[in-house]
């Protein structure tokens, strides 16, 4: 969290479920409203305009579901850490479940600049329901992991743009096939210096291989997300905690 | 019985704001289903962003999951993306709450509070799978109800709408409640008997009961079908708001929405007297929650929720007798996070209204709005909005002067008797208020925000001929014209004419209001061609055609003309005759003619009565906590209305009635107010 910040904390929770739907910003507010809702004694930044002091980590598109999100904020005095997992759930719609806080050290960076790696899995079918068949979805991925670089065209800020899609791709994984012609599959991506998402990687393969036909992502739930830092593989939870404070996490 | 959310999901990548069909508010009910109990889906026929706040069918939402014998969930219009998916996959209406199908319910209540989303109505019928006339409906076919203030003309839905409540519904949905529990209950054999009965319900309409007999153009009678069924129906009203403290948990939206706040009612009701807002006319007596009773919920309200704002609800909340004390509660028992803002929605006009937003703003300075509702006091005289000129200058001094830069005032074009120096006559207003403001800040700015004026049912001004398209578009640009910065034209007029910016509303969408707002059983056909040829979402303009209500009334042989630009006959049946708010027609008569006249009329809460009928006829009685007009007064005319008769006012506390009441101040003239005061303490 950027300047001083007196009980700096984060959170990880999970977002399943019909509440998939609400976006980013939406999330934001009920944050907000659960902070409300239960009092908690929330540092406000100085200036005119004094507002609470919230760093919330790499946003996760409207629809896709998620095992592992953080957020950051800064508390005027301490609480205990214990029992806020399970009473922030409470103020939080269904489906939004926090499981874990953590005491931050001070001056840590910010989530969406310290987060490198994220892994995801997903469903994918096909537009027109003709069913995928797997072999020749596998070779379609594996094309597409052969290349140096894909260039997509693809909406960032409400503009246009053409990205490199490749550089993201960590690996991408085929692992089983569900019900009547849909893949899942497994895919780590980079954050930095700019990431992709499963929607963007489905386009990537189909234009190495359009012949797979109009892919369409039908489930997509964020697995984990990575904090690299000198060579060490770090969840954000213990990346920038501070060591003597017990983690408190709901089972 | 099925959950139809395995169908639904996979449609919602592809339609915009996805998450309007999800539920899950804080405060909504998953309600247990029983073979015995009434189940109703509680329908706003617009997007859900609009629909979601609406506290009309929130209460109605809580009070009937309260009871043993019912259940109740909720359902929006789908956006047309969503409807259009609906469709292609044979997917019907559904609740979300539990995502039901519509068809599982035992009524469809609509929630219609504005003319213009009649058609949306007959979409979320049909998309329901239910026949969209009455006529076609069976016994396994959901009920069709409607209720709101549109419904006090519901002539236009007569053959697409089952049953109206008229008026207020905290008591009667429970009535409706036991009558259909019983007809589940004998097997839903015909809907005819259950129709009779529910006509027998008081403020309840069932327009299949009444006939209505026509000589040429002109209605010539309407007569009840049966011995039975009521003449005229009069309107339901409750009689303490401290009985029905409800919402108690408003439901808070996972998507933003509009008043995304919580709302508190202050009060219902009121006796300004605007001659052109149906509103005030339909919703008396003025009845107050207790100052006690509004402070708990607003607190309560904001720990439940985790709002960070407030609206304080009422047609005209700084008239509100305990507003002073809320507001003084709400500066100083701040709950510990963080600051809370509040708006008072007001009508009022005057210093007053601006100390108070000044109390209660201490940070965050947002608009500030006022409503003189026309440009002249002549005219503002004929629509009793008594707002001298002088009234609006202190405001508006009051206000830039307290560090507001920007103000919006409302007015209304195409009121009857206006001519172009009235129309003008906002022009100058808006350009004075800027010069005033000027005063204090250089980038003081007036946001002039124009309606055309639709004249609704039950008003002194239904008889009044609307202003025809062509009109209300001339009044609009020739006010336009006048405030744009012309070359050649004089310095100071061109510098505040830079500071002044005008909205307006579409004439087009006006005249189709005025259609549906004063039209008769025939208009119902023109209603159903429109939204057969793809009219819904009438309110938008980007779905809004004129062309298809003019083909539509040609292919009905009706002329638009008769119902909407022609001024009415004083002995002509007018379409909404059998359904009665208590105001006696030719009390409504005397007060156009008074108005015509330029005269204006005093609010009867500190005055003595004149009789429009309500309190007396339905033993009611104006429940207000101050005996004394807010400051400012009550709308003084400088008229001796001492030999008027006089009506009993309530005072809460049950204290004893006065027998004179201290009379207004004919030195304090006037006073309205203002729209959204936001303000954070």
């Amino acid at each position: 969290m950027r300047g001083g910040s007196t009980f700096p904390v984060r959170v990880r929770f999970s977002k399943l479920g019909k509440v998939r739907w609400t976006s980013h910003r939406d999330v934001a507010r009920m944050f907000e409203r659960a902070f409300r809702i239960l009092e908690l004694p929330l540092e406000f930044s100085e200036g005119f305009s004094p507002h609470p002091k919230v760093s919330f980590g790499l946003a996760l598109s409207t629809g896709y579901e998620s095992n592992e999100e953080f957020l950051d904020f800064s508390l005027a005095k301490p609480i205990d850490l214990e029992t806020l997992p399970e009473r922030l759930t409470t103020a939080l719609p269904l489906g939004m479940t926090v499981n874990c806080a953590v005491l931050l050290d001070d001056r840590v960076p910010a989530l969406q600049e310290t987060v490198t790696a994220v892994e995801w899995i997903f469903e994918v079918g096909r537009d027109d329901d003709v069913a995928i068949d797997v072999d020749e979805f596998i070779a379609a991925v594996d094309a597409a992991l052969a290349c140096d670089e894909i260039t997509i065209r693809r909406s960032r800020k409400g503009k246009l743009v053409d990205d490199d899609v490749r550089g993201a791709i960590r690996h991408c994984t085929v692992t089983s096939k569900v019900g009547a012609g849909t893949v899942v599959c497994e895919l780590e991506v980079s954050t930095q210096p700019r990431s992709a998402k499963p929607l963007d990687v489905l386009a990537a393969i189909m234009q190495v291989t359009p012949a797979i036909g109009p892919l369409v992502e039908r489930s997509v739930l964020r697995m984990s997300q990575w904090i690299e830092r000198d060579g060490a593989r770090l969840s954000p939870l213990d990346a920038d905690a501070r060591a003597h404070i017990a983690t408190a996490c709901a089972s | 019985m099925s959950d139809l959310w395995p169908r639904i999901e996979p449609l919602l990548a592809k339609v915009e704001k996805p998450a309007r069909y999800i539920g899950m508010e804080r405060g909504s009910r998953q309600p247990e289903w029983a073979p015995h109990k009434v189940a109703w889906l509680l329908i706003y026929p617009d997007t859900y962003e609009i629909g979601l706040p609406n506290q009309g069918l929130q209460i109605l939402y809580e009070i009937l999951n309260e009871r043993g014998d019912a259940v109740a969930e909720r359902s929006y219009a789908p956006w047309t993306d969503m409807a259009s998916s609906m469709r292609a996959k044979r997917l019907p209406l559904f609740s979300v709450d539990t995502h039901r199908a519509a068809g599982d319910f035992d009524v469809l209540a609509f929630n219609l509070s504005a003319e213009l989303v009649f058609t949306n109505l007959l979409e979320m019928v049909d998309l329901a799978g239910v026949p969209v006339r009455n006529e076609d409906r069976r016994p396994e076919h959901p009920i069709v109800i409607a209720g709101g203030h549109s419904t006090f003309n519901p002539e236009p839905l007569a053959e697409y709408v089952d049953a109206f409540v008229i008026g207020e519904g905290e008591e009667v949905v429970s009535e409706i409640t036991e009558v259909l529990a019983a007809w589940k209950k004998g097997g839903r054999a015909g809907r005819e008997a259950v129709l009779h009965d529910l006509a027998l319900i008081p403020g309840v309409y069932v327009p299949s009961m009444y006939h209505v007999e026509y000589d040429g153009m002109q209605i010539a009678a309407i007569e009840p079908r049966y011995s039975d069924v009521p003449a005229k129906v009069d309107k339901r009203t409750v009689a303490d708001l401290d009985d029905w403290p409800y919402p108690k948990q408003q439901l808070v939206p996972l998507i933003e929405v509009v008043h995304d706040r919580l709302n508190v009612e202050v009060f219902r009701g009121c006796t300004r007297g605007c001659r052109f807002c149906q509103a005030g006319m339909i919703t008396r007596p003025v009845r107050e929650r207790s100052e006690e009773s509004v402070r708990t919920m607003v607190a309560e309200g904001l720990r439940r929720t985790g709002y960070d704002e407030v609206a304080l609800t009422s047609l005209s909340t700084a008239d509100f007798s305990g507003i002073e004390g809320v507001v003084a509660g709400l500066v100083n028992d701040q709950p510990g996070t963080g600051q809370v803002a509040l708006s008072l929605p007001s009508l009022r006009v005057d210093a007053f209204t601006v100390g108070l937003a000044s109390q209660i703003q201490k940070v965050r300075r947002t608009g500030l709005t006022f409503a003189p509702e026309a440009g002249s006091w002549r005219l503002r005289q004929v629509i009793n909005k008594l707002v001298l000129e002088d009234d609006l200058y202190s405001a508006v001094e009051s206000a830039y002067s307290s560090g507001w830069r920007r103000m919006k005032l409302y007015f209304l074009t195409g009121l009857p008797t206006e001519v172009d120096e009235d129309t003008l006559g906002i022009a100058e207003l808006a350009r004075n208020c800027v010069e005033i403001g000027r005063k204090y800040n250089k980038q003081a700015s007036v946001t002039v925000s124009v309606g055309g004026f639709v004249p609704k049912a039950h008003t002194p001004f239904q008889w009044f001929g609307q202003n025809g398209v062509e009109e209300l578009r001339r009044k609009i640009f020739l006010l336009r014209d006048n405030l744009r910065p012309l070359r050649g034209s004089g310095v100071k007029n061109q510098k505040l004419s830079n500071q002044v910016n005008m909205k307006w509303h579409d004439a087009e969408a006006s005249f189709a209001e005025g259609l549906c707002s004063r039209g008769d059983r025939r208009i119902g056909r023109v209603i159903e061609r429109v939204w057969r040829a793809g009219g819904t979402f009438q309110e938008w303009s980007e779905h809004f055609h004129l062309d298809r209500w003019l083909d539509a009334c040609a292919a009905e042989g009706l002329d638009p003309a008769w119902f909407t630009t022609r001024h009415r006959h004083v002995d002509e049946i007018l379409p909404w005759d059998h359904i009665t708010a208590g105001l006696h027609k030719d009390f409504l008569w005397l007060d156009w003619q008074e108005a015509l006249a330029e005269h204006g009329l005093p609010d009867c809460r500190w005055t003595p009565c004149y009789d429009c009928g309500v309190c007396t006829d339905y033993a009611l009685e104006h429940v207000v906590a101050s005996p004394i007009a807010p400051a400012g007064g009550s709308q003084g005319t400088n008229q001796d209305w001492s030999n008027q008769a006089e009506v009993a006012v309530r005072f809460l506390g049950r204290k004893p009635v006065p027998s004179h009441l201290p009379a207004a101040q004919p030195d304090a003239l006037p006073d309205e107010v203002a729209e959204p005061i936001h303000a954070v303490t």
